[in-house]
């Protein structure tokens, strides 16, 4: 799974498959993370406008 | 994985594999006897279902489905088959399906062997192999009271939920190979490197060593047997590439050795 | 009692039969426990698996599941990517069925591999050249995004969507659903044709192996087509079956018939396939290994007749009804065809499963027969239970269905 893992081979395989894996791992963390901050940021506006 | 970069140039490979002469099975079962207490193969008080039994070497035995006078009878022993496989990389049926790489295709011996440890059970290579060469631990290990102290420091008893599978005596490699080291030898001879269950044959039914090997006796005993159309392998038209090779001038035997021919609605034969 | 955490509109049963209902579906649900916590304490001895059947019910249920749960990808691939704006009064449902099928198919692995606290094995020490390995990492994944998917659902229940940040938190991820979609099509494709692969590769099992394009052999394809065919029936099924218990109408009949149609079409176009397969399997590559077709079919209970049954009942005649408008119309007719239709698939994948297994290769070999026993059938059944009680509390709570309240106004 990664390259310190004993019988790690760097070949086209390898960085092919788990190239695609943290691709679309990556890609859903980055789409959970934008939602998220956006939510805090719409929150703390909200909350700034009520406090006014 | 080890299959693509086990593979080192320049260094010396070997092809170890077996010829087995089926006209001289007797079918005693000695084979099985020597491989269960060779490599710590536990059993259990009551081996009735044998389907759910640990053997590495089997004996099956096969008729030629006639009747009195003309029936014959000939026994298969069946070891792991150390399949080659296909292609530059040696698609071996069962290494190349293992998700967790706990099976192994050695190049530098052409030994398949199992990494117990890191097996997790999922059962795919037993699905894969079409000789039944794998079997599963049902059960956790045991062994009658006492008989623990008979068992092989050199073979590691395997955990239930793992699979195993013969190794063709692999520590016996492994000695070999630290005897040789420490005589100052490069080359493994060929007697210093047998399997138990050739051994423990008493009609010599099985040899062993390096098939590439013409100065070894399976290499000759291939050659001649290919020569006088006698030597086979075990469904050699799925081209699995077996490193066991049977030897028998029966013509009954040999077609038995390939797939299954049977018809439909009729029984499997020869069973 | 709980009546604040009920959506605004709908009605519910009263909590306390609610209570009974989740305390019957318990009972099934507890046996499976048990069947779960035997297993894995004394061992895999314990069912009726042996070492010529290494895969048995669980992994054909795993096939199966995975196949009916394609209808999650399959709505949110048609909703989110095609633009069918009708199907968005069934995708937040079909999305809970997937998550159900998901966790089964994950839970069902859990119990059948050997040594269960190693399960993380296929990932740390993966073998990228397997296809089990493929679907255990897309498998995953794809549970992940369902997990995602159903999340909105759940922010949107009436006592949370109070609070301004899991309220705003859900707008955003309805904005983003296209795009988590997108990826679980992407990873859907993937495993739901790697399932195809995991018989087919093996070259030792005549019966299942077969060639294709690059590394995937052919039922790949048919793998992923089928469970495209099938997912949006099952959906159908459960929508039915939901709105039997709700005892009102829970989703418009213009968005079933949708969804059966594009299902009866690609299921037409699978049984195609599947027969040009299955002809080309019997006439050159079974024979090619020195086998003829019949041999594979000449051990009961697997004849002939699971082939007729399979290509045949379960699938040219829900293909016919699926078809024809105005015998999809009629509702008793269309739930036939999606019984059949989800039965051929849980049935194909067990002939690749198990079938693949039961057929000798040896001449010397033996058949034996196959059955799984009550620690099998427990373990496996109890996700339909759990299902039940998800999906229950998930129609009580959640705002699934946007169209009930139109449809059964108060």
């Amino acid at each position: 799974m990664f390259p310190f893992i004993f019988d790690w081979v760097s070949d086209a395989s390898h960085f092919v498959f788990m190239g695609t894996l943290y691709a679309v791992m990556g890609l859903l963390v980055i789409a959970l993370h934008y939602c998220g901050i956006r939510a805090f940021f719409d929150w703390l506006c909200k909350k700034g406008q009520h406090e006014h | 994985m080890k299959e693509e970069h086990g593979h080192r140039p320049g260094k010396k490979t070997y092809k170890y594999g077996m010829v087995i002469d089926l006209d001289k099975c007797t079918g005693c079962g000695a084979c099985m006897v020597a491989c269960m207490a060779e490599n710590n193969i536990s059993f259990r008080k009551d081996e009735t279902n044998k389907l759910v039994s640990n053997f590495w070497m089997r004996v099956y035995k096969i008729t030629n489905g006639r009747s009195f006078p003309d029936t014959d009878v000939c026994y298969i022993p069946r070891p792991c088959m150390h399949c080659e496989g296909h292609g530059h990389h040696h698609h071996t049926p069962c290494v190349s399906v293992c998700p967790a790489c706990a099976t192994d295709y050695d190049h530098e011996t052409g030994i398949v062997s199992q990494i117990y440890t890191r097996c997790f059970g999922c059962r795919y290579c037993m699905a894969a192999c079409p000789y039944h060469a794998r079997v599963f631990n049902w059960w956790d290990p045991s062994w009658p009271k006492g008989m623990e102290k008979y068992l092989s420091p050199d073979v590691s008893p395997r955990m239930r939920g793992v699979v195993e599978k013969c190794t063709f005596c692999h520590h016996r490699l492994q000695r070999a190979r630290n005897k040789t080291y420490s005589e100052g030898r490069r080359e493994i001879r060929e007697d210093e490197y047998q399997t138990a269950c050739t051994q423990a044959c008493p009609a010599g039914a099985i040899t062993f060593g390096d098939l590439k090997n013409p100065e070894h006796k399976v290499h000759k005993l291939v050659e001649e047997g290919k020569k006088k159309k006698i030597a086979f392998r075990l469904l050699e038209k799925l081209g699995t590439n077996p490193k066991v090779y049977y030897v028998s001038t029966k013509d009954w035997v040999q077609k038995a050795a390939d797939v299954y021919l049977g018809e439909e609605g009729k029984p499997v034969t020869h069973a | 009692m709980d009546s604040a955490l009920i959506p605004k509109g709908v009605k519910r049963c009263p909590f306390g039969l609610f209570l009974v209902w989740i305390g019957i579906l318990q009972i099934p649900f507890l046996i499976g426990v048990i069947a779960y916590l035997v297993c894995w304490g004394l061992a895999l001895n314990q069912t009726y698996l042996n070492n010529n059947y290494p895969f048995g019910l669980w992994i054909a249920a795993d096939l199966g599941i995975i196949a009916l749960g394609g209808g999650a990808f399959f709505t949110a691939f048609l909703r989110y990517i095609i633009k069918i704006d009708e199907l968005k009064n069934i995708v937040n449902f079909a999305t809970v069925i997937g998550v159900m099928c998901y966790a089964a198919a994950l839970g069902i692995l859990a119990v059948d591999i050997g040594q269960p606290l190693r399960g993380w094995h296929i990932f740390w020490h993966a073998n990228v050249h397997s296809m089990l390995t493929e679907v255990a990492f897309c498998i995953s994944c794809y549970f992940t995004v369902l997990l995602i998917e159903y999340l909105p659902l759940v922010l949107e229940n009436r006592e949370i969507n109070k609070f301004g940040f899991p309220r705003s938190f859900a707008h955003h991820l309805h904005e983003a659903m296209p795009a988590i979609a997108a990826i679980g099509v992407f990873l859907s494709f993937f495993h739901q044709g790697s399932l195809g692969g995991v018989p087919s590769v093996l070259y030792g099992r005549p019966f299942a192996y077969r060639e294709g394009f690059l590394v995937w052999p052919w039922t790949f394809f048919l793998f992923i087509l089928s469970a495209m065919a099938c997912g949006p029936c099952f959906t159908i099924l459960i929508t039915r079956i939901t709105e039997t218990f709700a005892k009102k109408q829970l989703v418009k009949r213009n968005v079933i018939d949708i969804l059966a149609k594009i299902s009866g079409w690609l299921l037409g176009g699978y049984l195609v396939l599947k027969i040009i397969d299955t002809i080309s399997w019997g006439v050159s590559l079974a024979p090619s290994v020195g086998a003829p077709a019949g041999s594979f079919y000449a051990n009961q209970p697997y004849g002939w007749w699971v082939l007729i049954t399979e290509v045949g009942i379960l699938g040219i005649i829900p293909c016919i009804i699926l078809l024809s408008t105005r015998a999809r119309q009629n509702q008793p007719l269309l739930i036939l065809a999606c019984l059949l239709n989800c039965a051929g698939i849980f049935m194909n994948r067990w002939i690749m499963s198990v079938q693949t297994l039961a057929v000798p290769v040896m001449s010397f070999d033996k058949f034996f027969s196959y059955h799984p026993n009550w620690a099998e059938w427990a373990s496996t059944l109890m996700w339909v239970w759990l299902s039940a009680i998800v999906i229950s509390i998930s129609y009580r709570y959640l705002p699934i269905f946007p169209q009930e309240k139109e449809l059964n106004p108060l």
